[in-house]
């Protein structure tokens, strides 16, 4: 199993837009950030499937985060 | 006089007079300027039951306190009249450089009067204003109009003007400037052209004075910088526009599709800001001393300028089903050669395709163009019908409302008070659903962008879903909102900057002494007079309300799956928060306490 993390806008520079981890017992957004070499401080807006999420909270499979950095106005 | 130049132009388009009258600064300073100030006056001077293409309704132009000087943003100018779409006050908001240029050449503000009887357009260098002819760009896209007055207008002259939408009266022209800044909502361009005035070009040699030249430096520094180091206004909006919401508001679940009937866009990233700035930008496109500089300039083919923004790409995409990004951009680009709203048009086309999807337009009606949700080629051929009242681009040009009203199911059109909502599904965002029912010129996010806390979380996170506390916040950014609106800075600066730094730099330049209480407090005043107006104006509190669907209908599926605009256990609150009666009427404490 594998958690999907789609990343946006500068995010993606040299990660992409997607990324698959390896899914395991107790992973967390806080793991998957340092995993991809993401400050939290980077991070504007954290959702778990599409609600907003925790740095620390325990991921089920087939959860899928979405991170941005400060972006957005319209 | 410091801030304020302390001049009005009255210019009467029947008799062909223009009169220069002073600034009553006491009234000016109660009202702040711009959009608070210019709908004081307008409604002491006009019937608010005038039907709006009379010509004794008035249009009045004006620039804020802060337009003109060094402040971060200082360009904006606001329209405010009776808007034919809405029937409730109009005040649409335009940047780039036009509004700097009228206080350059003497004048806070015109006010429109009258009807002339043939097209004209005004002249105006500094004291010098002349009515001139205007038959040879009658009918003449934006830019040819543009280009054209400049060839008889003195060097860097700025131009504001109405392309064929507002002189074929279209309920959601534009008034546009610079070429593709647009003072776009609520059809002010068709009030313009009613008048029979095509343009109003503007150059000045003259500039604003302000109170204390060393502490608004001071200030202008400070501000800067937090405009600068904060990530919205310092990197995210200069790198990808306003664009960039296109992910985060799909991501959410609260990115309207086909028309509402979905909140979710399996194509949304085909439409994306990252895309954007990727394949199209060609460069940015700032205002008027913007550190921000969130305007693009964009390229497809022989098609170029100003835009998309975010609202644009959504109304041409996600709500109509369509994820062809470089037809999104030609719309755009033909809504701004128009002269409408780019909001208004996607999201009426977006009417029109449910209207068809549910068989009450036919084929026979379309001439060989579909309105399917989907079909990318709809929306630069609807956008030019609807702008030229082509077939049954006529009826679309009235707006969605009236258009869906035709056919006997008004509840098809996603509006409040008959103007479009944009590009957040507030039935998972309980305080923009609020903001949206309460909204003084109708549907419209930037009356109080409630967007700010609840999905990007500045100055706070806020739940989405919740309802607590969201009265008072809707209240204060409306309040907020409506202070900035009058001051002449742009709107943007508020991810950056609270009340105290408005504050700090209305003081530095009109040599006030206001405190962050103070701006809530005049832009509740200005609030409850743009009420007062649209009670008058017989647009009754019924009417904070929601399309039903919004109301009624849980979105379908996605992340916000389930949920319904919970409006009728959050208006009570708000109301009581206003100080208005339980049926939503400003209370005679409400008036004393705003000093009305
Ligand atoms: S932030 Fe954007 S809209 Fe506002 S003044 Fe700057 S460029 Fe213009």
């Amino acid at each position: 199993m594998e958690v999907k993390v789609k990343l946006f806008a500068t995010l993606r520079d040299g990660r992409g837009k997607i990324v698959y981890i390896p899914f395991f017992d107790g992973i967390t957004p806080a793991y998957i950030l340092k995993h991809l070499n993401i400050r939290h401080e980077d991070v504007a807006i954290l959702l778990v499937n599409g609600r907003d999420g925790e740095f620390e909270q325990k991921l089920l499979e087939e959860d899928y985060l979405s991170i941005f950095p400060p972006v957005g106005g319209g | 006089m410091y801030g304020y130049v302390g001049k009005i132009l009255r210019v009467n388009l029947t008799d062909k007079v223009t009169t220069v009258e002073d600034l009553d600064e006491k009234l000016a300073r109660k009202f702040i300027g711009g959009r608070g100030l210019a709908t004081k006056m307008f409604a002491d001077e006009v019937d608010p039951n005038i039907n709006p293409f009379d010509e004794a309704n008035k249009m009045i132009i004006a620039t804020g306190p802060l337009t003109g000087t060094p402040t971060p943003t200082g360009g904006r100018y606001m329209v405010v009249t009776k808007s034919p779409l809405t029937g409730t006050i109009a005040s649409s908001n335009s940047g780039g450089y036009w509004g700097p240029e009228l206080k350059f050449a003497g004048y806070d503000m015109i006010i429109l009067e009258g009807k002339s009887k043939e097209p004209c357009y005004l002249m105006i260098e500094d004291d010098k204003v002349e009515f001139r002819d205007a038959s040879h760009v009658w009918g003449k896209v934006v830019s040819e109009t543009t280009k054209q007055l400049e060839t008889e207008a003195p060097e860097k002259s700025r131009i504001l003007a109405i392309g064929p939408a507002g002189e074929n009266l279209s309920k959601m022209a534009a008034i546009m400037n610079d070429y593709d800044r647009a003072a776009g909502r609520s059809g002010v361009g068709a009030v313009m052209g009613s008048k029979n005035l095509k343009a109003i070009v503007v150059r000045g040699s003259g500039k604003v004075e302000v109170a204390d030249k060393e502490q608004l430096k001071a200030v202008v520094r400070d501000c800067n910088k937090k405009i600068r180091e904060n990530g919205v206004t310092g990197q995210g909006l200069p790198a990808y526009g306003t664009a960039v919401l296109v992910n985060i508001i799909n991501e959410n679940g609260v990115f309207p599709t086909n028309n509402f009937q979905e909140a979710q866009f399996d194509k949304a990233e085909d439409t994306s800001g990252e895309l954007l700035a990727e394949k199209y930008l060609v460069r940015k496109d700032p205002c008027y001393r913007c550190p921000i500089g969130c305007g693009r300039h964009c390229k497809v083919g022989d098609i170029e300028g100003g835009g998309p923004e975010y609202e644009t790409i959504w109304a041409f995409g996600g709500d109509c089903g369509i994820d062809d990004l470089e037809e999104i951009i030609k719309a755009n680009y033909w809504c701004n050669e128009m002269g409408i709203d780019t909001i208004s048009v996607g999201a009426t086309i977006a009417c029109g395709m449910e209207l068809y999807q549910k068989g009450y337009i036919k084929d026979a009606d379309l001439d060989g163009v579909p309105l399917e949700f989907g079909n990318a080629k709809a929306i630069v051929e609807w956008t030019k019908r609807i702008g030229m009242r082509e077939g049954l681009g006529d009826k679309m040009s009235e707006g969605s409302y009236r258009l869906a009203d035709s056919y006997g199911v008004p509840e098809l059109s996603m509006t409040v008070k008959k103007q479009e909502i944009p590009a957040y599904d507030p039935r998972a965002i309980q305080g923009q659903g609020l903001q949206y029912a309460t909204s003084n010129r109708g549907g419209c996010h930037v009356r109080g962008y409630l967007i700010s806390p609840e999905i990007l979380g500045l100055p706070e996170k806020l739940d989405r879903f919740s309802l607590e506390g969201k009265a008072a916040w809707v209240k204060i950014f409306q309040d907020f909102t409506a202070f900035i609106d009058s001051s002449g800075l742009c709107l943007f600066t508020s991810f950056a900057m609270g009340a105290p730094d408005y504050a700090a730099m209305y003081n530095a330049v009109i040599g006030a002494e206001f405190d962050a209480n103070d701006v809530l407090h005049a832009g509740d005043r200005i609030w409850n007079i743009e009420r007062i107006f649209n009670l008058a104006a017989g647009v009754d509190p019924s009417q904070d309300t929601l399309p039903k669907r919004l109301l009624e209908d849980p979105i379908p599926s996605g992340p916000s799956k389930g949920n319904v605009a919970r409006l009728s256990e959050l208006l009570p609150e708000y109301y009581e928060l206003r100080k208005w009666s339980t049926d939503g009427i400003p209370t005679d404490e409400c008036k004393k306490e705003l000093d009305l």
